[in-house]
């Protein structure tokens, strides 16, 4: 335990010293800052308003940026880690690999969480010193939300990480996940539908396996609870989960898809070289 | 005890390792010597259980790949290329010191001994330190660690003359204790180490003791003259320390005993421009340099 969290540590430094984080920082601290300046807490659409209508327009951006930056810094670093020479000097230590690769997931998962989470905060704390209400359970939703996604994509960059065997390598593979999940989303499912005419259960079972389309879905059914943007597939989701069993499915499912390939990639990582 | 037995590693359709034996007993300080691509690094990164390979590695009995603790935390390892971390100095050493059950004081104390002030560059990225501060750290880490044996490659390789000199009196102190040292040229290393193996496309093709080069911590005193004054020579020469008087044309310093084979080296350099060399054992001179003149003084 001690050596897991010194290396979680280690990585929490590394990473808050990283180029990367500074632009990550600044894209979600500069998202809250541009949506305050846009007076949206002072806009009403759908019945939102206040501080739960920035918090709907930040989640949604976040679930679109969150990803694809999750993925690409996390195999570039980790990759690029080794390539570097620092897996070959750091593993001569005698720190368990477990404690290695584990330390450096929680590591990451904080350096990945809480800018997102702090920005959110901030803009409550903001909203809240503005005199708008706060929206206790939303935020509490949003969170949950935003750890299940991070989980989510961390499992799948740390999956390529350990099966690519350099930077660049590691960084297309992710590239491609990514492109996958994107291209598999609600819109272009319906496409595939209506031009291969695939059974309506298929094209359910494949948005509720990708973690994006669970992000989405889960996003709108707070300001869409009866899920009409979606179209025909809401009713099979709703049938099959109602409002609150699809709640929890998108914080499970995704967590869930992350831990399980993070310890597939583990097993990778201590079966074969490790530099 | 080290015993490696018919290790082989193949990356894609490479054969780095070919079936390579060799066992290393408790006093063996071994120079292991080779070319670019002879198969020195992957022996040493099978030693750390870093490389998955076939045949069998055991370090006092224990397998490097399942028993890491068991093995590294008795390893004290100087990488050949500094790793470009960016935390600063001061958290790589705590990192080393607690999953190494090291003593934070004794790694400052052994990079104080080598000119380097951790408390000074506590705070600095390790990344943006100078390849001989890094590398004097990384020293500093393996040597303060209780360790049973050391394995270091190029450890000289960034190194001044003046931390050189502490390097070899540091070693020369855990001489019980196995060392494989990595280099290119064995006269580099020679001073410090009683066997040589050198590698060859993977397989070991030289085996044998050396002759003990005395002690390692020995420091000689040399005086120099040279023919005239010249601005290329005084800038090499003032790199090892030393001073020079009369016009620049007689200069006087220390040179580390394992270094000597470097330092002539150097001076090979400026073999037209020297008059006189005198060198020797400053235990055993005295007061100064007392030995005959000329480059075979050094085989003191």
């Amino acid at each position: 335990m001690k050596s897991l969290l010194v290396t979680a540590r280690l990585d929490l430094t590394e990473s808050l010293r990283a180029r990367w984080f500074f632009v990550y920082a600044f894209v979600f601290g500069g998202l809250v800052l541009a949506l305050f300046a846009f007076g949206l807490t002072e806009s009403r659409v759908m019945g939102f308003t206040g501080l739960s209508r920035l918090l709907v327009t930040y989640i949604q951006l976040s679930m679109a940026i969150l990803p694809i930056f999750v993925l690409l810094t996390t195999v570039r670093s980790l990759a690029g880690d080794r390539e570097s020479g620092i897996f070959e000097y750091m593993l001569a230590m005698p720190v368990p690999l477990s404690a290695w690769y584990w330390g450096r997931f929680v590591g990451r998962f904080l350096s990945v969480f809480l800018p997102v989470f702090i920005a959110m905060l901030a803009a409550v704390g903001w909203g809240a010193a503005k005199g708008a209400d706060i929206p206790y359970a939303q935020i509490v939703y949003y969170s949950a939300l935003l750890i299940s996604l991070s989980i989510c994509f961390l499992g799948i960059g740390f999956l390529v990480s350990s099966l690519a065997r350099s930077t660049d390598v590691a960084q297309g593979a992710a590239f491609l996940v990514w492109l996958v999940l994107l291209l598999f989303l609600d819109l272009i499912l319906l496409g595939v539908m209506v031009r291969e005419q695939l059974p309506p259960e298929t094209i359910v079972a494949v948005a509720l396996a990708n973690p994006m389309q669970v992000f989405r879905t889960a996003a709108m059914m707070l300001f869409d609870p009866d899920l009409v943007l979606l179209g025909p597939s809401a009713y099979v989701i709703l049938d099959a989960f109602g409002t609150t069993g699809y709640i929890a499915w998108s914080l499970v499912y995704p967590t869930v898809v992350g831990l399980v390939l993070a310890g597939i990639g583990y097993w990778r990582f201590r079966s074969t070289d490790l530099v | 005890m080290i015993e490696i037995e018919a290790v082989t590693k193949v990356f894609r359709r490479t054969r780095v390792l070919d079936a390579l034996s060799l066992t290393i007993e408790s006093g063996d300080r071994i120079a292991l010597i080779g070319s670019n691509g002879a198969g020195k690094t992957t022996l040493i990164r099978c030693l750390l259980g870093e490389y998955t390979h076939g045949g069998t590695i055991h370090v006092d009995g224990k397998e490097p790949r399942h028993d890491r603790h068991g093995v590294l935390g008795d390893i004290g390892f100087v990488p050949q290329l500094p790793p470009p971390l960016k935390m600063p100095v001061r958290d790589l050493v705590r990192f080393a010191a607690t999953v190494c059950d090291g003593d934070r004081g004794e790694i400052a104390r052994i990079a104080t001994d080598l000119g380097l002030d951790l408390e000074e560059i506590g705070s600095r990225p390790f990344f943006k330190l100078s390849g001989g501060q890094k590398q004097k750290i990384l020293v500093a880490i393996a040597l303060g660690r209780p360790v049973r044996m050391l394995i270091l490659d190029e450890p000289t390789a960034n190194l001044d003359p003046a931390a050189r000199r502490v390097l070899f009196r540091l070693l020369a102190e855990r001489t019980d204790m196995p060392m494989i040292i990595s280099s290119h040229r064995l006269d580099e290393i020679a001073g410090l180490v009683n066997r040589v193996v050198e590698i060859d496309r993977g397989r070991v093709v030289l085996d044998d003791r050396v002759e003990e080069a005395g002690d390692a911590a020995a420091v000689q005193k040399c005086r120099l003259v040279t023919a005239r004054t010249d601005e290329a020579f005084a800038k090499a020469i003032a790199e090892w320390g030393f001073s020079g008087s009369d016009e620049d044309r007689v200069w006087r310093g220390e040179v580390a005993g394992p270094d000597r084979m470097r330092f002539l080296g150097m001076l090979a350099r400026y073999a037209g421009l020297l008059a006189d060399i005198e060198l020797a054992d400053k235990a055993r001179g005295g007061g100064g340099p007392a030995g005959p003149s000329g480059p075979g003084a050094a085989a003191n």
